[in-house]
């Protein structure tokens, strides 16, 4: 499998806080990497990261190399890496404004993309494959925020989906659901996987287990270990990384 | 330990006694207002009250035609003024608040917000009034328009920042742009919040007669020229009320149900608009 984002000697601070101390990590393409570790180790300034959505917030400096492809994403226009590189959010944010259809057809219509009936198979298809079309099929013009917590979140991987980014970031995407929202999220992102290529931070262990290939593990700003998802749960090399999944700490 | 008990309780229903008196005294003036206004104007409220110009006195018929129309050209040139610079100003401090200049801002908008309107008024005959050699509507439009933008800029700020970041950040990470997230997410969002702040500083500066003291200077005619004096109805209620004629105070108390009247009803539409969820 090639590697689709690479990540060398990368550091984050949030003003006078070393949030990230030198990551190197290649992310594979059309797999699902999981990011765990215990509350303010980096995992989501990590994730925030590769699209650059850190920058949102002041005081934020980094150094160090992202690369999407051959391209330094921080030598890129950061609205073109968050086409290229969408992201899920812990809490579902679909926009209130906006209806079913208009939530999933925003990025397509902030890119000024295609005509009428081109958005509109663009909007089926990307709720097709986050197995929401069935449902709201006949409510498309509902309001986006009279669907369940899970069916929202649902909506949000649709929007993701609907401007065709190579990478999918998903920051706890399940962590506010319901299990079996849960279990519908992971179904979903083991389907994704053959098209894109996925990263996804948890707090849940034995979702990294289920649904990811690889698994990085994250404690103070620093990556403690990286490697195959069953390889980390069953024969960790870092003492730290056994003491974290066997829940002695975190 | 029983008797502290006890003593508790009485602590906290004597506390809960007070808060609830206070609370009913405060909305006493209220329905007072409500009541007399009501009792004493009800009379002379007519057709012709809203039709007819004011009648000398002793003939019957006047009414405070001119004053009604005057009072709505008032508020909506001051809209017109204030509104844009009001959101203008409140999506600047949102989106560049955080530097040294917009707290600067926030804080001399602030002051403006306290400063009396008569003297705003003060400060528009000088500016206006005296290079347009005579009172105006657009001056006292100008006045009312100063009173509501510092309303308007808070507001708007408030209501912005009220949008939770979330959604920001949804659109952002769909590769929105700054202003693309401003146009298409968050104003939209905060928009129903941002209309009720408009209504109620126009419900405000509706009843303000002391900025308008030297700039619209009231009219006994029927005027809509933004160049020539204009009557509005806190200035005709006052004219009225300090004459010594009893027609003419029926009038004043007409004149003040008919303002309170509009005000209300500005006030409970916005009241809506809050409200009101999907």
């Amino acid at each position: 499998m090639d590697n689709q984002i690479r990540v060398r000697g990368f550091h984050a601070w949030y003003g006078h806080h070393h949030a990230l101390k030198g990551i190197t990590m290649d992310i594979g393409s059309k797999e699902v990497t999981a990011i765990i570790g215990p509350s303010g180790c980096g995992k989501s300034t990590y994730i925030r990261s590769l699209n650059r959505m850190h920058e949102s917030i002041k005081g934020t400096r980094v150094s160090g190399e992202v690369k999407l492809g051959d391209k330094d994403i921080y030598s890129m226009d950061p609205v073109d890496v968050r086409r290229k590189i969408g992201m899920v959010f812990q809490k579902p944010n679909p926009f209130p404004t906006m209806s079913i259809f208009d939530n999933v057809a925003a990025g397509l219509k902030l890119h000024g993309y295609g005509s009428r009936t081109e958005i509109q198979d663009r909007v089926e298809q990307s709720l097709r494959m986050a197995a929401l079309w069935d449902e709201v099929k006949d409510r498309l013009n509902d309001n986006g925020m009279s669907l369940s917590g899970g069916q929202q979140q649902r909506l949000c991987i649709a929007r993701a989906l609907a401007i065709e980014p190579q990478v999918l970031l998903m920051d706890e995407p399940a962590s506010a659901l319901d299990p079996i929202s849960t279990l519908r999220i992971e179904e979903l992102v083991e389907e994704l996987k053959v098209k894109y290529t996925i990263v996804i931070v948890t707090h849940n262990m034995q979702q990294a287990a289920r649904i990811s290939n690889k698994t990085a593990f994250f404690l103070d700003g620093e990556l403690i270990e990286y490697g195959n998802t069953t390889d980390i749960f069953t024969s960790p090399h870092e003492k730290r990384t056994e003491d974290y999944i066997t829940g002695r700490f975190g | 330990m029983y008797s502290r008990v006890l003593r508790r309780k009485i602590t906290n229903q004597l506390a809960a006694v007070l808060l609830g008196l206070a609370a009913i005294i405060a909305v006493i003036p209220l329905f007072s207002i409500l009541w007399y206004v009501l009792k004493q104007g009800i009379s002379g409220i007519g057709v012709t009250f809203f039709t007819n110009l004011p009648a000398p006195v002793g003939v019957p018929g006047g009414g405070m035609g001119n004053a009604v129309v005057g009072t709505l050209e008032l508020v909506l040139i001051a809209s017109i003024i204030s509104i844009p610079i009001g959101l203008g100003a409140g999506i600047y401090l949102y989106e560049y608040g955080n530097s040294k200049l917009g707290a600067v801002i926030r804080f001399l908008s602030d002051i403006l917000s306290g400063v009396p309107s008569i003297i705003v008024g003060l400060l528009v005959y000088l500016l206006v009034v005296l290079p347009m050699g005579g009172f105006s509507a657009l001056a006292g439009g100008i006045s009312l328009a100063i009173i509501m933008i510092p309303v308007l800029t808070r507001t708007t700020e408030q209501m912005i920042r009220l949008v939770p970041d979330s959604l920001r950040e949804a659109s952002l990470a769909l590769g929105a742009t700054q202003s693309q997230t401003l146009i298409k997410v968050i104003l939209p969002t905060a928009i129903r919040g941002i209309t009720t702040g408009i209504m109620l500083a126009m419900a405000r500066v509706m009843g303000e007669s002391a900025p308008l003291l030297f700039t619209a200077f009231g009219s006994s005619f029927w005027n809509v020229n933004l160049d020539q004096p204009i009557a509005a109805l806190p200035l005709q209620i006052y004219v009225y009320a300090i004459s010594p004629y009893d027609e003419w105070h029926s009038q004043a108390w007409a004149g003040a149900l008919t303002l309170v009247g509009i005000v209300m009803i500005i006030t409970i539409i916005a009241r809506i608009l809050t409200r009101e969820k999907h």
